[in-house]
């Protein structure tokens, strides 16, 4: 997985609340086995009519935030399932960062393991992230990890909250099996003990 | 004395590998699902690595997603080559990685939430993951039951372990008891009409009281199901004389003297006197009416005695999507439920695709017919429950009423395979999801209860399904 290092990009407006994992990528597109190439069907039907033809009013269509790598979003992004292709697809269209005011918890959980950060805001400043978005590609924002700060176009510094270890795991780009098995004697020792206790498991 | 702990708490504890001091955790993973959509990449990656899966004994393959439901399947023209390309995927992992397989052209085959607790696999106390948000479902026998990505897919098969970090503890009691046609998919509705999609966000929670313990093992998992759509980590249920009822004799239960360690250990398997929720929702029993969703969320819940909202009726973004929703659906503010016509009716899914929801359903059709030029289809959970319906009649009644009766899958509820609703379509369907697009490209979809979906194949529209009672 790739170091998240801090970067400076365009922020896309999505103000739309419950944005679900299948307006994020409609099933029809999970029948790939490789875990690339979902970004051109990224918001399918949103962003495309059923000839191909692109949408001109959905936002990742206006030219000012086609190359948009920060999604500002409405509440509960990424409800529904639990689709890694919904992650994937956003970061293969270039999106690292997502700022809501909340994510469904395996979206927000899958987003970690794909090296992208979900920030979650109060209401005010994610509101005033939408504003700044909103200012198209003049809007560029700063999205700093290790000092948790978003600085907007305006300069305005927003800090955010993020896990300790997921934070660690990001920015080091570190590989989740293989810190897991550094402690597979844990593991060995559990199931030993487990399979004294719950023989029937 | 240790502090009171809730069910959670307990099966928490009893699965904690390793604590980090940030209180990270791994937690032991007792079972594995597998499906063919979300296990492809994952399997890949133990491949590329060079890793084997550490718990093969502990890990369940059945493709589910994208196998069609028609009497005809064995064919494979009858599939997308992508499609195949997905199951054939999943055959040759399973065979590779010597995990327990349910393929297409076994009887047991089913949608993976139906297989696990019909074979006994689900049992209470565990932790049971998944590729799929569903998985939920399982929490229905006091197991702690969760989706998961593919990335923690592959972490599950090379470590039987999770990166966990607590949830909260939240209660939804449903007190006293259900009126007729009333059912566990009303409750678990009307449940995220009040919470909203977002209200379980952060949460396990702890279905109890007394229409729950009322429910059958079947109920119980449709409202853990759906604990996913209110926004909660997982469902849960405590065990009881029902659970365990329900679990003796399946061909993975423990039996002799293991089912008697298990009964010792399961009957410890509840909240404590006192324990501390952070949350708790209260909802009376005998208030709940048959419910429908009228937009494109889960929460977008009413009685079927009620009228379309107007997006002025909500606050914030709910507006805006509000506004979205009654025109994605094609409805009018103000319209009476009732007044709203089918196209279609579904009924299925992991959700409301076990016997009693057959029975159910089956119950409100004997002797009818569904209107003229409405398109029906049952398709059971399981190719079990589809032989014990047909050794019912019920599938008889179905086919009488003009229902097409199908092989086992997931079928309409997310239109992976060739079960789709297409453009404007409006369907009424036993599944989870109402969302823009699921059950096919602009189709529409009303979420009921099984007997309220015959109740609508019959007259054609939403129906209060106590007018057929």
């Amino acid at each position: 997985m790739d170091k998240f290092e801090t970067f400076t990009g365009i922020a896309a407006p999505m103000p739309l609340v419950n944005i679900d994992t299948d307006m994020i990528i409609p099933k029809v597109f999970l029948k790939s086995i490789a875990r690339t190439g979902f970004g051109k069907n990224l918001f399918d039907e949103m962003r495309y009519n059923r000839d191909g033809t692109e949408i001109p009013d959905f936002v990742l269509n206006k030219p000012q935030y086609r190359e948009a790598q920060i999604l500002i979003a409405g509440d509960n992004f990424g409800c529904g399932s639990s689709r890694e292709h919904a992650p994937w697809a956003l970061d293969d269209f270039g999106i690292k960062v997502i700022v809501s005011t909340s994510f469904a918890d395996i979206f927000f959980n899958n987003c970690f393991k794909n090296g992208m950060l979900p920030v979650v805001l109060p209401e005010d400043q994610v509101d005033l992230l939408m504003r700044d978005a909103e200012k198209g590609e003049n809007a560029r924002m700063t999205v700093d990890l290790a000092a948790q700060e978003i600085t907007t176009s305006e300069g305005d510094v927003i800090k955010f909250d993020v896990d300790a270890f997921k934070k660690h795991c990001l920015l080091n780009g570190l590989d989740d099996i293989g810190l897991t098995l550094e402690k597979a004697d844990s593991i060995a020792t559990f199931e030993e003990q487990a399979a004294q206790a719950r023989p029937w498991v | 004395m240790t502090a009171p702990k809730t069910l959670y708490d307990k099966i928490w504890d009893a699965h904690v590998t390793h604590e980090a001091e940030d209180g990270t955790c791994l937690l032991y993973i007792d079972r594995h699902l597998v499906h063919e959509v979300t296990s492809a990449q994952a399997f890949e990656g133990l491949r590329m690595a060079g890793r084997k899966v550490r718990a093969p004994e502990k890990t369940i393959a059945v493709p589910d997603h994208n196998v069609p439901t028609t009497l005809d399947r064995a064919d494979p023209a009858t599939m997308t080559e992508e499609s195949r390309i997905q199951v054939e995927a999943l055959d040759k992992n399973a065979k590779e990685f010597g995990v327990h397989y349910y393929p297409v052209s076994d009887v047991r085959q089913g949608i993976v939430h139906i297989v696990g607790p019909e074979q006994g696999w689900t049992l209470p106390g565990m932790t049971v993951v998944c590729g799929d948000s569903h998985t939920a479902t399982h929490g229905a026998f006091g197991a702690l039951a969760h989706g998961i990505g593919t990335s923690e897919v592959e972490h599950v098969l090379a470590t039987q372990t999770l990166i966990q970090q607590k949830s909260k503890n939240m209660k939804v009691e449903i007190t006293g008891k259900l009126k007729p046609g009333v059912t566990a998919k009303d409750i678990t509705l009307a449940v995220i009409g009040e919470t909203g999609t977002a209200g379980g966000t952060g949460y396990v929670i702890e279905y109890c009281g007394e229409a729950i313990r009322d429910l059958t093992m079947e109920g119980r998992m449709t409202v853990c199901n759906m604990a996913i759509e209110g926004g909660a980590r997982a469902g849960l249920i405590a065990p009881d004389e029902t659970t365990f009822d329900y679990v003796k004799g399946r061909p993975h239960a423990p039996k002799g003297a293991q089912w008697e360690a298990a009964m010792n250990w399961w009957k410890t398997l509840f909240t404590d006197e006192g324990a501390h929720f952070d949350k708790v929702v209260t909802l009376k029993g005998e208030e709940i009416e048959p419910v429908v969703t009228w937009g494109t969320s889960p929460e977008d819940v009413l009685p079927i005695t009620g009228v379309v909202p107007a997006p002025e009726d909500f606050e914030g973004g709910k507006i805006e999507a509000a506004r979205r929703s009654i025109e994605y659906m094609g409805l009018k503010a103000g319209q009476k439920l009732t007044d709203i016509e089918i196209d279609t009716v579904f009924i299925g899914s992991c959700t409301n695709g076990r016997i009693e929801d057959l029975r159910a359903a089956a119950e409100i059709l004997k002797g009818k017919k569904i209107k003229d030029g409405m398109r029906a289809m049952v398709v059971p959970g399981s190719g079990l429950v589809r032989a014990q319906a047909e050794e019912e009649g019920l599938a008889e009644i179905f086919q009488d009423a003009g229902f097409e009766w199908r092989m086992a899958g997931c079928s309409m509820c997310l239109a992976m395979n060739p079960d789709q609703l297409s453009e404007g379509e409006r369907c009424a369907a036993t599944s989870n999801r109402n969302f823009e697009g699921r059950q096919g490209y602009k189709g529409r979809t009303h979420l009921v209860s099984p007997a309220m979906a015959a109740a609508a194949a019959v007259t054609g529209k939403l129906t209060d399904v106590r007018e057929l009672m």
